[in-house]
């Protein structure tokens, strides 16, 4: 489905703090399958992530989604592909203080000019599969760690993508809500839906749930985990 | 009521304020207009040169009638009066020392 | 068509939360804006209805009127001096004009004198205006304790209130008989404050005035005209000054708003960044910080307009009354003609909302073209 081809990623080139994040990379994702990135901080992981999900751009190196090359699109489309194709869960969640939840979750489809009560509806209609729904209105500082993830995740969903990207999706949470997170990724798979996650937590590339573990190191694929 | 509806209402009740002020201001006018003549007449009647805007000093009350030295009162070190003197100006004219003639 | 409407109504929807979770700066923001609007707005009205009042009412003022100079200053002139002036071709007629100043320390104001034509006044009778009735509490029955010229009290008794409505011209204003004023002042009745001639034909106006300044070359000549341009001039170059000063608080308002704008703090970069991250783009970030420029300035552009609007015409200009009252006790009571029309609203918003919303606009241009995926290093 997505295909990385001799990918290099260097941040601040050609200054004195150069650091090259991914080295000479190739790597596809399999379609309907959930791929965990795995390996120590400082591995790529994160850069690899963004790139999966068109958040950047590659210093070199082609990347194909669903067989169409995406590297030199323009922003506005490159935006609007991933818009439409992946749902990003953040490590910090990286929700929207001040706001309540279900604008939170409403935000990514603003742009998208859909109808406001279509949208409310939809939103609520996530919230509910999560059990948020009685929290609609609250402002995210006073959700738990859980509820806030779940948040989190609902407003991934909200443009209804194919593809689920989450980064380090359990640093933050206990066993308890770890594991609810990957029976969570479990349903999505089931309804067909690609699922990358990277994470160094055991708990994640150990689950069952888990298709491929990629391993990483220092910016190189050390185990493609192929099956 | 979405928030954005809350602002356009906002916005649309000033617009329509604001239309009614317009609209008021010009009714307003035309009623006016017989007092204005009347006062006109007053001042015509009365030959009255000036509007009675600030009464400080010779040169603020009566604007037109200005000489070249009243803004210096007394003697040229006087000070002006302030703010009066800065926003009532002395009339342009009194740079030429004869009316125009053409 | 349609979708674009929603995403910009969606926009609004995320600004306006935004907006509101920062609601005291915001709203302080507003206030400020206001505050410019409103002294812009009162100033621009105020001018525009005094000059379309002075135009109107000045009409009737003496064609020509002849003062004479004496080492650059207005004294007296001697009333002898009108048979030169009727001896000019075209002069209908010439009056003499008796008026002056009467400091009054009880009131502490400046009384404008006049001896009116065609009045009948006894010789301590005077008709005042409104304001000095209403800067004594004298009205009409009661008598006034004046100074004359070589140091002797003199009581006059007030006939008459000149009417309210007429304050704008007749406010400061003390009618009295041409013998009380003499009295008052120690004018001789061969001299006269000035002269007022009236002429046949309107147009030949300057030419006569040029014949006036040649027989008498002490004297100087004023008309009609340039009265009235003088009220023309008065609001439009030198009310410029309060146009510049408040240029100028705008001016520090926009630097004000730009480096809000430019400096963004740490936590609105992260919140930009978050919104690339779930999907806005570039211009889809701009676009709301053009709704936050347009929801602050166009708040405060209407209810600034609308309480300068109702400042000037409804409250007599009460805080412009310090300016123009300087010292002095007496300030008129009026209340002005409604003079606006759409080009003075339309420029308000030009000088008002348009700079407000550029200022926030291009400064956040660098922060909304954040790569999407800075948000997921930190």
């Amino acid at each position: 489905m997505i295909q990385l081809q001799n990918i290099r990623k260097v941040f601040n080139e050609g200054r004195p703090n150069e650091y090259i994040a991914l080295h000479d990379l190739s790597l596809t994702i399999a379609a309907h399958q959930v791929t965990a990135l795995t390996g120590p901080s400082g591995s790529g992981k994160t850069t690899l992530l963004s790139l999966l999900g068109c958040m950047a751009r590659p210093t070199a190196g082609r990347i194909v989604l669903q067989g169409r090359e995406i590297t030199s699109l323009p922003e506005r489309f490159l935006t609007d592909i991933r818009r439409k194709t992946f749902g990003f869960i953040f490590q910090q969640f990286n929700l929207l203080g001040g706001i309540s939840v279900i604008e939170n979750v409403m935000l990514p489809a603003y742009p998208l000019g859909e109808p406001f009560s279509t949208l409310k509806q939809q939103a609520l209609g996530l919230l509910e599969l999560f059990n948020l729904a009685h929290k609609a209105a609250a402002k995210v500082e006073w959700l738990s760690g859980g509820e806030a993830q779940r948040t989190a995740i609902a407003r991934a969903l909200v443009n209804h993508p194919e593809v689920i990207i989450a980064d380090e999706p359990t640093a933050h949470l206990d066993t308890r809500l770890s594991r609810e997170f990957m029976d969570i990724m479990g349903d999505f798979k089931a309804q067909g839906k690609t699922i990358l996650i990277a994470s160094h937590d055991p708990l994640v590339h150990e689950s069952p749930v888990v298709d491929r573990v990629v391993r990483m190191r220092d910016g190189r694929i050390i185990d493609s985990g192929a099956i | 009521m979405r928030k954005s509806d809350g602002f356009w209402l906002f916005i649309g009740s000033g617009m329509l304020l604001l239309t009614a002020i317009l609209i008021q201001a010009h009714f307003v006018a035309r009623a006016d207009l017989p007092g204005l003549l009347q006062k006109a007449a007053v001042a015509k009647n009365l030959g009255l040169t000036d509007l009675c805007l600030s009464t400080e000093a010779r040169y603020t009350r009566h604007l037109s009638q200005s000489d070249w030295h009243a803004a210096f009162q007394s003697h040229p070190l006087a000070l002006d009066h302030f703010p009066s003197g800065s926003v009532l100006a002395p009339p342009g004219t009194l740079k030429k020392s004869h009316a125009q003639i053409d | 068509m349609l979708r674009s409407i929603e995403k910009q109504r969606n926009i609004l929807d995320f600004t306006l939360s935004s907006l509101w979770r920062r609601r005291g700066k915001n709203l302080a923001l507003v206030v400020v804006y206001t505050l410019v609007v409103f002294s812009l707005g009162s100033v621009m009205f105020f001018t525009q209805a005094l000059k379309n009042e002075a135009a109107i009412i000045l009409r009737g003022s003496p064609e020509i009127i002849v003062q004479k100079l004496v080492a650059g200053r207005h004294e007296l002139i001697p009333v002898a001096y009108a048979q030169k002036i009727m001896a000019i071709r075209g002069v209908e007629s010439v009056k003499d004009r008796v008026w002056g100043y009467y400091f009054d320390p009880i009131g502490r104001a400046n009384y404008t004198l006049m001896v009116p034509e065609g009045m009948e006044l006894k010789d301590n009778e005077i008709i005042v205006g409104a304001g000095i009735s209403r800067v004594r509490q004298v009205f009409r029955g009661n008598a006034m304790l004046l100074r004359t010229f070589d140091g002797r009290p003199i009581s006059l008794f007030i006939k008459g209130v000149l009417s309210p409505e007429s304050e704008l011209l007749s406010s400061d204003l003390m009618l009295i008989s041409a013998t009380g004023f003499r009295r008052l002042f120690g004018v001789s009745p061969h001299d006269a404050t000035d002269l007022t001639v009236k002429v046949l034909n309107k147009k030949e106006i300057p030419t006569i005035t040029a014949k006036i300044v040649d027989a008498l070359p002490d004297t100087r000549a004023i008309t009609r005209d340039e009265i009235l341009r003088t009220y023309d001039a008065v609001f439009d170059w030198r009310g410029g000054i309060m146009i510049a000063i408040l240029a100028g608080a705008v001016l520090a308002f926009l630097i004000f708003a730009w480096d809000k704008a430019a400096g963004l703090s740490a936590e609105e970069k992260r919140e930009i960044g978050i919104l690339k991250a779930i999907g806005w783009e570039t211009t889809d970030v701009l676009q709301m910080k053009f709704w936050e420029g347009i929801v602050v300035s166009l708040s405060s552009f209407f209810i600034g307009v609308i309480l300068a609007y109702f400042h000037i015409f409804f409250a007599s200009a009460t805080l412009f009354a310090p300016v123009l009252k300087g010292w002095s006790t007496l300030y008129p009571d009026f209340r002005l003609t409604p003079f606006i029309s759409g080009y003075q609203i339309a420029i308000l918003f030009f000088f008002t909302v348009l700079p407000y919303t550029v200022a926030t606009i291009i400064p956040a241009w660098r922060a909304a073209t954040i790569d999407p995926d800075v948000v997921m290093r930190y």
